[in-house]
């Protein structure tokens, strides 16, 4: 076990030192999950009437938006830098690498939206004294970045590679946005972990499902 | 050089044959759309409530039934393209992933043809139009990905992943969709309908549907020969990886 997980661990350190000294990654989802509350405060007008209604839809939007700017700079660095070409050189299997890279995004996008719900819970004044909503937020994140990763791996080979994440995540990680907005919304509305938890299986459904087979087909999106 | 002869010899008369099939099928499949053409507008009775739009389903479920057959033959070509690393199932999967997209985008024109009739509204974002609109777009993006990729071979091997995961991900955007829209009131969908078909509507449909499992059957080898020439032409053959 330790053989299998100290590999991955090595892969998303690699990632976390690049990430300490560039800061370029959490930075940048950072700002934009932001820009996108404000954005949408403009749209919406969230009046404490309107808050419940909206504010779910509005923080996993703005998770996913920016979720999706962190992924398409994943493999950018790898690729423009041609240390791609080193992780594959490395004694380890493909799914090694996917693992690494994935655990690296998790990470990135679950610290950025640990400082997000609460900046959101102050500019749309709700409690974030339910558990459930970081069970949430881990699950969702989870499945997000495992189809994220693969694609990504894709879509940075890709002309116009900015747009094709997107294209490619969006419609597959539907599911995820449907239980993530639903179960929040849910734990808004004063619902148990009980109630909500078909949505949570749901999730990790989704997470274990795509976890299996991105570990399989990620070789194939690797070889030169 | 008496073996070259022989293998050229076989393999023109495998092309010949090919191409009887072929030719057999389009008769036979030209033949089937005819008469279905005339079962739906001639023979078939006027459904008592909905009136002469209810036609439309004998279009419309047989459309949406090869768009689901279409998705499966991507999903199984992917997975042997990968295994195999051979050609000819990237060709499948790239010429039924075409189809795909033709026939669920036909599937919804015809399906909110008939929901402006029958609901008074284009559009619901009821469980199975939603998960429709999404392999709609799920598959737009597969043939994005193949316009967008690098070189043919990664062409090849992106888009097999993505036809497997979007078909693996079909069931799961359903049952979240089902879920989401659980709280709200259903409207009539086809399974209440079909339910009460008669057995003359009922024999259209069934007659429809393989009519148009024929029409796919037909489209989706030309497009596979289209294909072969194609690369044929462009010298493009995708080096065929050892598994």
């Amino acid at each position: 076990m330790t053989g299998f997980l100290i590999p991955i661990l090595v892969v998303t350190w690699k990632d976390i030192l690049l990430e300490l000294r560039t800061k370029d990654m959490v930075t940048s989802i950072f700002v934009f999950g932001l820009l996108t509350a404000v954005i949408f405060n403009f749209a919406f007008d969230p009046t404490p009437a309107v808050v419940a209604l909206v504010v779910p839809g509005i923080i996993w939007v703005a998770f996913t938006f920016a979720g999706v700017l962190g992924l398409n700079r994943a493999f950018v660095l790898e690729k423009d830098r041609g240390s791609l070409e080193g992780l594959l050189l490395c004694p380890v299997s493909r799914d090694v690498i996917y693992l690494g890279k994935l655990l690296a995004i998790f990470l990135f996008m679950l610290v950025v939206e640990a400082i997000l719900f609460p900046v959101f819970a102050v500019l749309y004044n709700f409690s974030l004294a339910d558990i459930t909503l970081f069970l949430i937020a881990v699950l969702a994140t989870l499945g997000f970045a495992g189809v994220g990763t693969l694609f990504s791996a894709m879509a940075v080979n890709t002309r116009s590679r900015e747009i094709m994440l997107p294209v490619l995540l969006l419609p597959v990680a539907a599911p995820v946005v449907i239980a993530a907005v639903a179960a929040t919304s849910d734990i808004m509305g004063g619902a148990s972990v009980g109630d909500v938890s078909r949505w949570l299986q749901l999730l990790a459904t989704f997470d274990v499902i795509f976890l299996i087979v991105s570990s399989f087909v990620f070789g194939a999106v690797l070889e030169e | 050089m008496e073996t070259t002869t022989d293998t050229q010899k076989s393999r023109t008369s495998n092309r010949d044959v090919a191409s009887v099939a072929k030719a057999v099928l389009l008769v036979v499949g030209g033949v089937m759309m005819l008469a279905d053409i005339a079962l739906i507008f001639l023979w078939v009775p006027t459904e008592q409530v909905m009136g002469v739009v209810q036609r439309i389903f004998y279009f419309h479920v047989p459309l949406a039934w090869t768009g689901l057959l279409s998705t499966t033959v991507v999903f199984i070509s992917s997975i042997v393209y990968l295994w195999k690393g051979q050609r000819r199932w990237d060709a499948l999967a790239h010429s039924s992933a075409e189809l795909s997209v033709m026939f669920i985008t036909l599937t919804l024109i015809t399906g909110a043809t008939w929901a402006k009739m029958a609901w008074g509204v284009w559009w619901t974002w009821e469980p199975r139009l939603t998960t429709t609109l999404i392999l709609w777009l799920m598959y737009m993006g597969y043939l994005m990905l193949r316009a967008y990729a690098p070189t043919p071979s990664l062409a090849a091997r992106y888009s097999a992943v993505m036809g497997i995961i979007a078909f693996v991900d079909v069931p799961i955007v359903y049952f979240s969709v089902n879920w989401w829209r659980g709280i709200h009131p259903r409207v009539v969908g086809v399974g209440a309908t079909s339910g009460s078909l008669d057995s003359d509507m009922l024999i259209t449909l069934i007659f429809s549907v393989f009519t148009f499992t024929v029409l796919f059957t037909y489209v989706l080898w030309e497009r596979v020969s289209l294909r072969n020439a194609e690369d044929a032409v462009q010298g493009m053959h995708i080096t065929e990886r050892t598994a």
